[in-house]
């Protein structure tokens, strides 16, 4: 079988796109794992034992607990998105995987909707952006951009799932086959392609720009930390070092 | 009163967020800190030539001590959440006041310089060169900002400003771009042990005079320790308790509480001051060596307990970082909490009991609390989340018969800060602390209107200072602002107490002079 030059570009672009969201993730993983917290700072009330602060990153993780409490607006459409982005990858799981998980089968019926919430909130986020003044004082060009870059790929998806169809077997191939460095043909449907580029470039864009704020809201000391300062003595390295003079 | 060239805000019926009006408040600023103030604190006395370099390079070294500034740096997603929470913001409608706009004024800069992103696309992500003219804004936004932490209780991440204000203000030291307020207080502290300057002798003749006062009111001896070996309690508490109206009448509250529980206890000259102002301008080192002078003195006097008086920011200090900045604590008694704040010590003696009030004594006054920004949103009291809140609240309610909380989105962690708080409580930012309270103004006008409320209870020096200075600009005097433990010290019946006094009590016939307290608080 004679393999395109499409489907070769558009497999090393997945590659790089990986290679650069791994290295660029792990760094900046890491970055906030060696940098020390060196006082204690959690934003009070807070839990006093771990278990509570594994409940309490929970609710913000999940429901976004604190954004509730600002802005219902702003709460309501970034919670869609973001749940409807949560389905979406768990249905797209089924390109990657042979045979396909049962509970993956499962979700594929409302999984496709996941798509309608994250247009919904995208729409809703962008509105926002640039019908409130405070928030459009605040956006900088990337900022709308990368609004528009997911709603383009929310939308090339929508387009392909409810309209337009996509080759889906091909489409599986093509990824299965990466996973095990075969590489197999992508059909050339401009609309998947452009879906294919967009995706690749978000992957890209992660780990260099505020959808750090994934893996950030985790390393929050503000929302990580044990309320116990008077319990246990908290030290850094680095201030450890002045009680010696 | 210094002279009105700013229009006090109205108190708005209905507070809705204000449409924003850009560089209104780009004109406030803190008196610069000359060479006197800077260099005793390790800082260089003048912005130094290659400021630009020294302060890059400090943001680079500041990223990798503190987890905080490097995670809130790249997490913010510019949602907006936050923009309408300062009480800045809606005091002046600068939207440099907006917590994600003030911390843009850093972010940019840590853009330009440490990411990818900023480095080859500065315009795309709103990435800025470290100009004379941003180090202006740096200037004048982050001494708007009271480190109040507001905007981390609303912030999906938790970014809390705060820890942004402090690092570019410990950048701006660093360059010789200090504020003389902090600073010069700092460098008192160092050098005498308080804020205010206050040597030895001068304390004890103001706590002598305090003896005095509170026998002839009582007949009781009631005793202000100072430098006692031996006692079991050292009480740290701000310096403005030593004379200022209301927080006096706080320190005489919990001198009452002690000698009726029979503790003993005693101030520190070596350690006169709760306040620590050298978390306002970020600087863990001067934190530090004025948390050891507690330590010196806890081991100096062979105490078994610490105390804090009523001081909000010295409560953060005390509660979450001197276990860190001046641990361990072994030699002290591991059966109380180290350290203890005066309103659980004394929340702890109702509840065994311990003390008995004639809350009729404040039947004067009807009450409301306002939570100070520290206590509520950094720091806790006794031994559940949220007892910051209920402790004083109880206390309060044990003592008096009329009390009224303000509206639930304004108190507790949600509270608003008074607007003097982080270091600003200087008369060189007069506009910006009036303009700044407007929101605690707007919620106390509404318990006034809707249940009589006549007064306001604070534990927080800076927070009383603020609310006596600017309560006149929106019609309120300044003696409705009361220390909790002043009520406290009205209620509380000492045993041997005079009961003459009660006929020819008078009626708080303290002349409420004000004299300048503020580098006290």
């Amino acid at each position: 079988m004679q393999i395109s030059i499409l489907s070769i570009s558009i497999a090393a672009l997945f590659y790089l796109a990986f290679i650069i969201l791994a290295y660029g993730l792990v760094f900046k993983v890491l970055q906030y794992t060696k940098t020390p917290a060196p006082l204690k700072i959690p934003t009070m009330p807070a839990p006093i034992t771990k278990a509570g602060v594994i409940f309490r990153m929970s609710k913000e993780v999940v429901l976004f607990e604190s954004l509730f409490k600002s802005s219902k607006a702003t709460w309501l459409f970034g919670w869609l998105f973001h749940f409807g982005l949560f389905l979406d990858m768990l249905r797209h799981l089924r390109y990657f995987i042979d045979p396909i998980w049962t509970w993956v089968l499962i979700i594929q019926p409302f999984g496709k909707y996941g798509s309608i919430l994250m247009f919904i909130g995208l729409v809703g986020l962008l509105i926002r952006r640039i019908v409130v003044d405070r928030v459009r004082y605040i956006s900088a060009p990337s900022d709308y951009l990368m609004l528009v870059l997911i709603l383009c790929i929310t939308s090339t998806g929508i387009a392909m799932s409810f309209y337009l169809g996509a080759d889906v077997i091909s489409v599986k191939s093509f990824f299965v086959g990466l996973l095990t460095f075969d590489i197999q043909n992508i059909p050339a449907d401009p609309v998947l392609i452009s879906h294919l580029i967009m995706v690749a470039l978000l992957m890209i864009i992660f780990p260099y720009s505020k959808l750090l704020h994934a893996p950030g809201l985790f390393f929050s000391p503000s929302r990580n930390q044990v309320d116990n300062a008077r319990e246990n003595r908290h030290i850094a390295k680095w201030a450890k070092e002045l009680e010696k003079n | 009163m210094a002279d009105n060239k700013f229009d006090t805000p109205e108190i708005r019926e209905y507070p809705i967020i204000p449409k924003l009006q850009r560089d209104v408040m780009s004109h406030s600023k803190p008196f610069i800190a000359k060479e006197p103030h800077q260099e005793p604190l390790g800082f260089p006395g003048e912005l130094v030539d290659d400021w630009h370099d020294v302060a890059i390079k400090k943001m680079g070294d500041l990223q990798s001590k503190y987890r905080s500034l490097q995670v809130y740096l790249d997490s913010c997603v510019k949602c907006g959440a936050c923009t309408d929470k300062c009480h800045y913001y809606v005091g002046t409608t600068d939207p440099k006041n907006m917590p994600v706009a003030r911390q843009d004024l850093y972010r940019k800069v840590y853009r330009r310089y440490f990411t990818f992103a900023g480095k080859y696309f500065p315009k795309l992500v709103g990435a800025k060169d470290l100009t004379k003219e941003v180090l202006d804004d740096w200037y004048s936004y982050f001494h708007q900002c009271s480190q109040c932490r507001r905007c981390s209780v609303y912030c999906p991440y938790g970014i809390d400003t705060a820890e942004i204000s402090m690092a570019a203000r410990e950048v701006m030291d660093t360059i010789g771009v200090g504020q003389k307020y902090c600073n010069e207080i700092i460098g008192k502290v160092h050098k005498i042990g308080n804020n205010l300057g206050l040597p030895g002798p001068a304390l004890e003749d103001t706590l002598e005079g305090l003896e005095e006062d509170v026998e002839e009111d009582t007949g009781v001896a009631v005793k202000f320790p100072l430098d006692v070996k031996g006692a079991d309690v050292l009480l740290v508490t701000p310096s403005a308790d030593f004379f200022a109206e209301p927080h006096v009448d706080g320190l005489i509250g919990y001198a009452k509480v002690f000698h009726e529980a029979g503790i003993s206890w005693t101030i520190s000259s070596h350690a006169s001051e709760a306040a620590n102002f050298g978390m306002f301008i970020g600087s863990y080192e001067n934190m530090r060596k004025l948390a050891l002078r507690i330590r010196e003195a806890a081991l100096e006097l062979g105490v078994k307990r610490i105390v804090f008086g009523e001081c909000g920011h010295a409560w953060r200090v005390a509660y979450s970082f001197l276990n860190t900045l001046a641990g361990p604590w072994d030699f002290l008694d591991q059966n109380y909490p180290i350290p203890q704040h005066i309103c659980e010590v004394t929340h702890g003696l109702i509840e065994d009991n311990k003390l008995k009030f004639d809350k009729s004594k404040n039947d004067d006054m009807v009450l409301t609390y306002h939570d100070s920004c520290n206590v509520a949103r950094a720091s806790r009291m006794g031994d559940k989340p949220g007892g910051q809140f209920a402790i004083p609240r109880n206390v309060i309610k044990a003592v008096c018969n009329n009390f009224y909380d303000m509206s639930s989105d304004t108190i507790k962690e949600g509270t608003f800060c008074c607007g003097g708080g982080g270091g600003l409580l200087t008369d060189d930012l007069m506009e910006l602390r009036v303009k700044g309270a407007l929101p605690r103004m707007e919620a106390l006008r509404k318990v006034v209107e809707d249940n009589g409320v006549t007064h306001m209870a604070a534990i927080c020096a800076i927070c009383k200072s603020q609310f006596s200075k600017v309560f006149p600009y929106y019609d309120f005097t300044m003696d409705q602002i009361v220390s909790v433990h002043q009520l406290v010290s009205n209620a509380i019946i000492l045993t041997g107490q005079n009961d003459e006094n009660e006929e020819n009590e008078e009626k708080d016939g303290k002349n409420h002079s004000q004299r300048d307290i503020d580098e006290a608080a």
